[in-house]
């Protein structure tokens, strides 16, 4: 067993790929906690971290008959957004496993948790229960069309290499913008930046959920989940933020260059390398102090939280120094093992640092859109969807085929033309 | 490549495994602190009067005709975009006349006004 776990260091291939099923676990129940906590803290973030369902409150039924469909909805959400984080990567050999069809997988994965919001809807029996989760549901696949259509784009942009063939796997993808010298984001310089915005839409659109009311007079009661509560209400809340996270290492893998770091290719020398790797100390040692500052002249004048803000600040300062100690001494190659982590702390720290952007813009558009009258929302995100979002991405799609083939489309015309002259 | 897929299936023991836990423990918890777990679990109190709706708007229908038409054209770009650059002009061509039949029905959808919601 000890054999099978060091003879996987140093490996340029993931685990599942590697056959290595101990490092595969030993990952899974890494990245598990790794989304867990990213979700506690979302949720903290999104709401204060007083209104959570006590995991520990009642959560029966009324209606005996639906029991199982009430025990099978979070199980659902849940299962649907954790089998796409095999296959999320987060650095060139760090990520669960590679499948051949990684995009794929992820995208037909995440779409399973419209079942979760339609089985929890039809939970309480109840008219307002049954049709926001099916508005919502509706929703949800609605903006999978556009979704996946831009995917497609992104998909095509990685065969435009010699070998003219492209690839599906997640880890792939980031290695052809690696290839390529560029993030997909920045590929045919407008075109690339509309299908991330449409998929960054999309993807807003398909994991927010609705809690707003249809026919109900009290309208924060009237969501699909309504009859949740306690733990199983907790579960169904970490599965949607779960999903989130998904979704938005998707986006990056796809067009913000996954773990690479900003000018890759443009800025190559061993200076700017050694400069790039001090910027997670940077980040750690900037939390540090926004802490700090929050202890000392703080909103909360209660003891007990100064304590508890001052000893995470203290903690963020030791992982800051720790980082730094890193980036500084694994410098020089010839520390075989250093040098190694120094690398795989960058993969890691690029890509979720992007992830991380990527999330504060969705939350900080997520509480700035106020509740709205449910119908007359629904009535906006159909038309966006089919009517402006859709006809943009089969245009994108169109223009990356014909950009891409520039040249050979060039030589088929005017060979065209002199056969007819 | 079929070992590729293992670890997916991790995952799904992972989370298979440790919800019916946590659930099992929640419920242990429960049943000594809170009074909670005692009160018979009665209708909740949505506005209307119970019952799901016996019958549905047609637009749900449509939305999901129109969906499954997408995304099962959807499907066949993909296999057709990593072979892209191979596949060429013949390749574009082809896909052009794919997506053309399928944007013909997309503009008679909307000139219908399958694609509102009112």
């Amino acid at each position: 067993m000890l054999n099978s776990l060091m003879s996987y260091l140093g490996s340029t291939l993931s685990p599942g790929a590697a056959g290595n099923q101990l490092w595969a676990l030993i990952y899974v129940v890494f990245v598990f906690m790794g989304v867990s906590a990213a979700s506690i803290a979302l949720y903290w973030i999104e709401h204060s971290a007083g209104s959570a369902p006590c995991p520990a409150a009642a959560d029966g039924i009324s209606n005996r008959e639906t029991r199982f469909v009430f025990w099978i909805a979070p199980i659902m959400g849940l299962l649907a957004a954790f089998a796409a984080y095999a296959v999320i990567p987060f650095g060139p050999s760090q990520a669960v496993t590679d499948v051949n069809i990684g995009a794929l997988l992820i995208l037909g994965v995440l779409s399973l948790n419209v079942l979760s919001i339609l089985l929890s809807g039809c939970v309480p029996n109840s008219r307002g229960a049954l049709l926001t989760a099916l508005l919502s549901g509706a929703r949800m696949v609605l903006f999978q069309v556009p979704i996946g259509l831009v995917a497609v784009a992104a998909i095509l942009m990685t065969s435009l290499n010699e070998s003219g063939t492209g690839t599906l796997s997640m880890i792939g993808i980031v290695q052809a913008q690696e290839d390529q010298g560029t993030w997909f984001l920045f590929k045919f310089f407008p075109i690339g930046l509309i299908a991330f915005v449409v998929f960054v839409i999309g993807m807003v659109a398909q994991t927010k959920r609705e809690r707003l009311a249809v026919a109900a007079e009290r309208p924060s009661d009237a969501g699909a989940q309504n009859e949740y509560d306690g733990l199983r209400r907790l579960l169904l809340i970490f599965g949607e933020y779960a999903a989130m996270i998904a979704v938005s290492s998707v986006a990056v893998t796809l067009w913000l260059g996954g773990w690479l770091r900003p000018f890759a290719s443009q800025l190559s020398a061993p200076s700017w390398e050694n400069i790039f790797s001090l910027f997670p100390g940077f980040t750690f040692l900037l939390l540090t102090a926004i802490l700090l500052v929050m202890t000392v002249r703080g909103g909360s004048p209660s003891r007990p939280r100064r304590t508890q803000l001052a000893v995470v600040a203290a903690l963020f300062g030791l992982i800051a120094a720790l980082l730094f100690m890193i980036a500084v001494a694994g410098r020089s190659s010839d520390r075989h093992i250093l040098a190694s982590l120094r690398e795989n702390v960058n993969y890691l720290y690029w890509f979720a640092a992007k992830v991380a952007i990527l999330l504060s813009i969705i939350l900080y558009y997520r509480s700035a859109r106020s509740r709205n009258r449910f119908g007359r929302y629904f009535d906006q995100s159909t038309r966006l969807a089919w009517k402006i979002l859709v006809p943009i991405s089969l245009a994108v799609l169109a223009l990356t085929a014909i950009v891409g083939l520039k040249h050979e489309t060039w030589d088929q015309a005017k060979q065209l033309l002199r056969m007819r002259s | 490549m079929p070992q590729n897929y293992v670890p997916v299936f991790f995952f799904l023991a992972l989370v298979g495994i440790l919800i019916p836990f946590a659930l099992l423990t929640a419920r242990i918890v429960r049943r000594r602190g809170t009074d909670g777990a005692r009160e018979t679990p009665s209708g909740f109190e949505v506005g209307v009067d119970g019952g799901s709706p016996s019958s549905l708007s047609m637009r749900f229908y449509a939305v999901a005709a129109l969906v499954v038409v997408f995304e099962t054209a959807i499907i066949f770009l993909y296999a057709w975009a990593v072979k892209f650059k191979s596949l060429g002009v013949f390749g574009l061509v082809e896909m052009a006349v794919f997506l053309g039949v399928l944007i013909v029905g997309y503009i008679w959808a909307w000139k219908n006004r399958a694609l509102e919601w009112e």
